[in-house]
């Protein structure tokens, strides 16, 4: 038995698929946010050395990494739509950007906030810092990039180029704390080796993680579903949508 | 045919995404001296930090080395990583987490006299997350010379 991976490839068969998924990745977001935001508000306990300041990573580091996964995935659709002139793989890469975007930004921003109070400094140009605030106009830069032409089949395939000399920065960003000195404290949680963090604090960190990324492929699906109906509005399949169901499915 | 020239884009992006990574790979190395935030006590010993003008400086703050001056500003303390120490005055508010034997980044200049005036002085914390009962039993157990396993 094989599968037919590029049924859903064409907007026509992914868009009524779409619609489905959004309401259970929406509900999975939820109910992880609740679980996670409870773990590390009410449970999990104060740290030894920052007080009660520390909770900001239960927004900051999963913010961080979804920053740094999404840039990767929309690269790599982006990049998928280049090689076989998929329209599908270009929407995908479109509809993810300004999310990444967002989470790199609620990363910068939570990271200032906390780092005034713990290191006595707003901002400092330590490797780590400045490669995130690179990853953030990578995005903007993309974004910009795709609207600005007019084409969407030009759009893309410059998009795509952008978004793949970006990749280069992505581990510049997770392994900047070890290359170099940084003001940044190094990863508490390292493959292959124990975290360095109590298992609650742990627990609360990783359900924020799920929860955005659940949050985050809710947000994405919608969005193509917008730009799915755009770019093919004068397609027989959109124009049977709003005939038989007033534009809703 | 379609296949192929399928194929041929896939292998061109590999080509051009490996050929950009060994660019960055190369600029990263040829700048590795201006990527470090800070440099460390043996580097100022050993003279390899910019002479004239100011720099950072990191470590461990040294512990019983933190000394106020009557005016109750200006502070003395030094900075070691194990191996070399430089002893530093600054004149201003130290960030909360400033702690003797804990992580310090201070930027500034090195004096005539050898002292390290620092101009601003930052906290530079560690990857250790871990609730005060169990920092309290870590120490407990270090003290008695014995390891336990991290919470």
């Amino acid at each position: 038995m094989s599968i037919n991976w590029f049924k859903y490839s064409s907007p026509q068969t992914f868009y009524p698929l779409a619609g489905k998924m959004i309401p259970w990745f929406a509900g999975l977001a939820t109910i992880l946010a609740i679980a996670g935001l409870y773990i590390s508000f009410a449970v999990a306990p104060t740290d030894f050395q920052q007080g009660e300041a520390y909770r900001i990573i239960f927004v900051h580091v999963p913010a961080a990494w979804m920053s740094m996964v999404i840039y990767i995935v929309m690269a790599g659709w982006a990049g998928l739509g280049l090689a076989l002139n998929a329209r599908l793989s270009a929407m995908m890469a479109q509809a993810l950007a300004p999310t990444g975007a967002i989470f790199t930004l609620l990363a910068l921003v939570t990271g200032s906030l906390w780092g005034k109070p713990m290191w006595g400094a707003w901002w400092v140009w330590d490797a780590r810092l400045t490669s995130e605030l690179i990853l953030l106009f990578l995005y903007l830069g993309f974004i910009a990039l795709q609207s600005s032409i007019d084409d969407p089949r030009r759009a893309d395939r410059a998009g795509a180029l952008l978004a793949l000399v970006g990749v280069v920065n992505v581990p510049i960003i997770y392994f900047s704390v070890k290359w170099w000195n940084t003001l940044h404290q190094g990863s508490s949680i390292n493959m292959g080796a124990a975290p360095k963090m109590a298992a609650t604090m742990l627990m609360g960190m990783l359900l924020m993680a799920l929860a955005f990324w659940m949050y985050t492929v809710a947000v994405a699906l919608m969005r193509v579903r917008c730009i799915m109906l755009e770019r093919e509005r004068s397609a027989d399949w959109v124009k049977a949508l709003s005939t038989t169901a007033g534009g809703k499915s | 045919m379609a296949i192929k020239a399928r194929h041929k884009r896939f292998i061109l992006i590999a080509i051009g995404l490996a050929l950009l990574g060994l660019a960055a790979m190369l600029i990263l190395n040829a700048f590795q001296s201006n990527m470090v935030f800070f440099y460390t006590p043996t580097q100022v010993h050993k003279g390899e930090v910019p002479h004239g003008t100011g720099f950072r400086i990191g470590g461990l703050v040294v512990e019983d080395s933190l000394k106020r001056q009557d005016d109750g500003l200006t502070v003395h303390f030094s900075i070691t990583d194990t191996a070399k120490i430089v002893p530093v005055v600054y004149k201003g508010v130290l960030p909360d987490l400033f702690k003797e034997g804990k992580g310090v980044v201070a930027q500034g200049k090195v004096g005539p006299d050898g002292i390290f005036v620092a101009s601003e002085v930052l906290a530079k914390h560690d990857e250790n997350y871990m609730p005060p009962e169990a920092a309290e039993a870590l120490k407990r157990a270090q003290e008695q010379g014995k390891t336990v396993v991290m919470p």
